[in-house]
């Protein structure tokens, strides 16, 4: 059986070890410096430690041991969304995310994990009915602490937990969750009809279920069989981007005995950060799974897909551009990065909404370029998230539209955010609602 | 670190704390640039952000003895912002990054130093202009990095490099004084042509504050094609036969076999790989008409001297096609190799194929991997060698086949560097290229404008 954990560094002279097992790929950074073009962090901050090529240097002279200073490398190294722009646009195909998640891994492993997060990613995300639980509370009792601050896109201001939210302005937790909302579904598969493991993400889950009922809508719309087992855990990505490898791969198993339960053409999810994550990051430790694991897990490196991908590549959906209604919304889109960087899907959401005669789709400058959410760095580097989601938001209001549509939760929480905080009147949606509302109600 | 603390206390006084970096984490990461060099972490790192704040650093800075490399985006070729030994202040640009006109009838634009070079330049596409130097680092490079090294591309043979849109400048000299020459007229010859003594210094003059490019009017139409030849000496002669019949590329690319074999590795295009070299030839001008006649020229050139085949773009779609072999030549060859050495020894023209023949040779006396690629029309090529700096005893070799490959430029009346620089890379190369009179000169100047010799120590001149 294969050694569930990565190994964790105990003395200074290991971390440099580990390390040292990266300088295949850390020496083949030339230093071009091209990945300051991309990079939202270094935009907003003009810092070099804080553009790749800068965390690359800094990583190799720790694993050289020229710099021994590992809190002040891991401080620099956490100021990053893993939004991989520099890796899409680097020139020696450097393999940026592999670095940055084991060292991440390696750098956490020595430093040690706060009890905060031990809690969160090792026994609560491991278990998915105090999860529930524990959101459900929070929304049953959240509503004497909301302020509403922009009732156009549904955010609050929750000055109690100022603390710990900071200025935030944030959606408001459902009465139900998705998953209270809908019964686990597992039909067998017409000998016609695809079958697909729907994924919903903690996000679409948890904070907009209205996300993962169009992604259902969508697919009964079609035809397409649904495997929804209750039993789904995070996907792994906050956990994982904490350098928490061991807490990572134990969500993964838990999600790979789910999912080895039953068979389905395809797994589909409309976050974008989780399809990316089970299809990079799930096979970045292939060394810690058992065989059946392994088989699995290339298995879902292949059928996992963003819902738009999966209605525009594999359905074939017949997305014809319309031509916009008078009086049609003016609708603009922001490329999610693990949606166009990861997946290289762009095309597909783009065609979706050309499709719907309701909206007349403009483009945005920088439409690509990424919002500052990164997940839990919004959570801990909020100020520099923020500053890079002003520059998203200006980019928005500059086409003035009524609404902004992407393919990810996280993006979604963002841009919500960066709106309301100019307390600018646009709507935020993921594109699969955009779809979802312009198919025909059918009778649950 | 040796600055004292009442010192950086000073700069904090003139900036803020934001705008100091003293942690060792934060000045490891300027101790290098994009040249293949052993780094220097400076002792302090401090970015201005306004004019004033930049003449009082340079001033604080210079009576204080510090050492003083001032940094763009570090993306230039030759070690020339890896910070001094010692007492080492780097000053960064990058947040005096204000476009601060574009004059669109007067085909000027005022801007600070640290301005993206492709930013800039679409600001100056969306006023109906055109700025056309394009270094290969010109969505990160700074202009003023550009003024710094002379910055080329490849629209140097009909547009010309940085050093043709210089109108103006102004810097502060050691004492922290403002220094102004040229001019926002297109004619000018009030005082010495200090710009021109400026262009290239790699920071051993002076600090840049402000900058005036000229503009021009955009070419309204453009054709695109691949010429394929089986003989390397052929594409040379091409090249001298569309210049001699007084057509003027705006772009004029070379590839050479070992070059396109990578790309081809790398993109699967559907490159000639069994080709001995191709050109990348494109003409623009403001007529369709004289475009086509240039084009239809050019295509009948490269057919008489023996071109084994010619592809010409038809439409966008395929002269981005047609570009595609070019854009990638660095990222293929980047990533055959995790170290990858870029030089840029220049010939003339019409010596292109006797230097190409020389780096193939020197490639094989040291054996080593060289591909190259460049600017034909310039007779400026980059000898690309790949290797792994990690291999000390294979990294000997490739620096002495960049020595041999000097030589070679050299001996064939060429330069050592066309648009890279010279900074810590080349500097003990001068003589050579040129004489000790010339050195001493070059350090008679310096000294007389940097009397104790803080800025840039290394580069340039030695």
């Amino acid at each position: 059986m294969p050694e569930k954990n990565l190994p964790n560094a105990t003395s200074f002279q290991e971390l440099s070890d580990l390390l040292m097992s990266l300088d295949n790929l850390l020496v083949s950074c030339m230093r071009c410096g091209l990945c300051q073009a991309v990079c939202p962090v270094y935009g907003a901050t003009f810092r070099e430690a804080d553009v790749t090529r800068g965390k690359i240097s800094l990583l190799e002279n720790l694993a050289h041991e020229t710099i021994k200073d590992v809190k002040s490398v891991n401080e620099r190294l956490n100021r990053c969304l893993l939004c991989g722009s520099c890796q899409a646009n680097c020139p020696s195909g450097v393999n940026i995310m592999e670095i940055f998640i084991k060292a991440r891994s390696f750098v956490a492993g020595y430093l040690g994990l706060n009890i905060f997060k031990k809690l969160i990613f090792r026994q609560l995300l491991t278990r998915p009915k105090l999860f529930n639980l524990v959101t459900n509370i929070s929304g049953f009792f959240q509503k004497p602490f909301l302020r509403l601050a922009n009732a156009n896109l549904g955010t609050y201001k929750v000055p109690l937990m100022k603390p710990f939210l900071g200025d935030r302005h944030a959606p408001s937790f459902p009465a139900h969750s998705f998953v209270d909302q809908k019964k686990p579904e597992n039909k067998p598969a017409s000998s016609s009809a695809l079958k697909v493991a729907l994924f919903p993400g903690c996000a679409p889950d948890k904070l907009f279920p209205r996300l993962a009922l169009a992604t259902l809508k969508v697919l009964n719309h079609h035809g397409v069989e649904v495997y929804m087992p209750k039993e789904l855990v995070c996907c792994g990505i906050p956990v994982l981007a904490s350098g928490d490898s061991q807490g990572f791969l134990r969500l993964t198993g838990q999600n790979l005995q789910t999912l080895v339960k039953s068979d389905f053409d395809y797994l589909v999810t409309p976050c974008a950060t989780c399809a990316a994550n089970i299809k990079e990051n799930w096979p970045r430790f292939m060394d810690r799974y058992l065989n059946w694991e392994k088989s699995l897990v290339v298995d879902l490196t292949a059928k996992t897909m963003d819902i738009t991908q999966f209605l525009a590549s594999v359905l074939k959906a017949p997305f014809k551009p319309a031509t916009p209604k008078d009086g049609a919304q003016v609708v603009t889109y922001h490329d999610s990065c693990h949606l166009k960087k990861s997946l290289g899907v762009s095309a597909q959401p783009r065609a979706i909404i050309n499709s719907i005669p309701e909206y007349r789709l403009v483009e945005m400058p920088e439409a690509d370029r990424c919002c500052g959410n990164g997940g839990s760095f919004n959570l801990f580097h909020y100020d520099l998230s923020r500053d890079i989601g002003q520059r998203k938001r200006n980019n928005i209001v500059s086409v003035k539209p009524d609404v902004v549509a992407t393919g990810c939760p996280a993006c979604l929480m963002q841009l919500m955010d960066a709106l309301s905080q100019n307390n600018d009147q646009i709507k935020v949606k993921h594109v699969i609602e955009l779809y979802a509302d312009s198919l025909p109600n059918i009778a649950a | 670190m040796t600055i004292s603390q009442s010192l950086i206390q000073e700069f904090i006084k003139l900036t803020s704390q934001s705008q100091v970096l003293t942690e060792e984490a934060d000045r490891l990461s300027y101790s290098y640039d994009a040249a293949v060099l052993t780094p220097k972490i400076p002792a302090l790192v401090v970015a201005p952000a306004t004019e004033e704040q930049l003449g009082q650093v340079v001033k604080l800075a210079y009576e204080n003895g510090l050492q003083l490399t001032v940094r763009g985006s570090g993306t230039n070729l030759s070690g020339a912002v890896i910070p001094e030994p010692g007492d080492s202040l780097v000053i960064l640009t990058n947040r005096l990054n204000k476009i601060l006109e574009i004059n669109e009838e007067d085909l000027y634009a005022v801007v600070e130093p640290g301005v993206i070079t492709s930013q800039f330049a679409e600001a100056v596409v969306g006023r109906g202009l055109f700025y056309p130097p394009d270094p290969g680092s010109q969505t990160v490079s700074t202009l003023g990095g550009n003024v710094a090294l002379n910055a080329g591309g490849l629209r140097g043979l009909k547009y010309g490099v940085t050093k043709d849109y210089l109108m103006g400048l102004e810097f502060f000299d050691y004492n922290g004084n403002l220094v102004k020459t040229g001019s926002r007229t297109v004619k000018c010859v009030t005082g010495y042509n200090i710009g021109g003594m400026m262009i290239s210094s790699e920071g051993t003059l002076g600090v840049f504050s402000k900058i005036i490019l000229k503009l021009v009017p955009p070419p309204k139409a453009s054709q695109a094609m691949m010429a394929v030849y089986d003989d390397i000496n052929k594409a040379s002669e091409t090249v001298a036969a569309i210049i001699a019949n007084h057509i003027l590329p705006c772009t004029l690319e070379f590839l050479d076999q070992k070059c396109l074999k990578y790309v081809e590795a790398h993109t699967k295009a559907g490159l000639p790989v069994e080709a001995a070299a191709i050109l990348l030839i494109e003409v623009d001008g403001s007529h369709q008409a004289g475009v086509d006649e240039d084009a239809a020229k050019v295509k009948e050139l490269c057919t008489r001297v023996g071109a084994k085949e010619i592809r010409v773009a038809k439409d966008a779609e395929e002269k981005f096609k047609i570009w595609e072999a070019r854009r990638n030549a660095l990222p293929a060859l980047a990533r055959a190799k995790p170290t990858t050495v870029l030089e840029d020894a220049t010939v003339p023209r019409s010596k292109v194929p006797n230097m190409v023949a020389e780096v193939n040779r020197i490639a094989e006396k040291y054996k080593i991997d060289i591909g190259t690629f460049g600017h034909a029309g310039d007779g400026n090529l980059h000898p690309t060698i790949l290797c792994d700096r990690r291999d000390t005893e294979e990294f000997k070799r490739v620096e002495e086949a960049v020595d041999e490959i000097f030589d070679v430029a050299i001996k064939l009346q060429g330069t050592l560097s066309g648009e890279h620089g010279i900074g810590q890379a080349k500097a003990k190369w001068m003589v050579k290229e040129t004489n000790q009179a010339t050195v001493d000169f070059s350090k008679n100047l310096r000294r007389a404008l940097d009397p104790k010799y803080l800025f840039n120590a290394s580069k340039k001149i030695v």
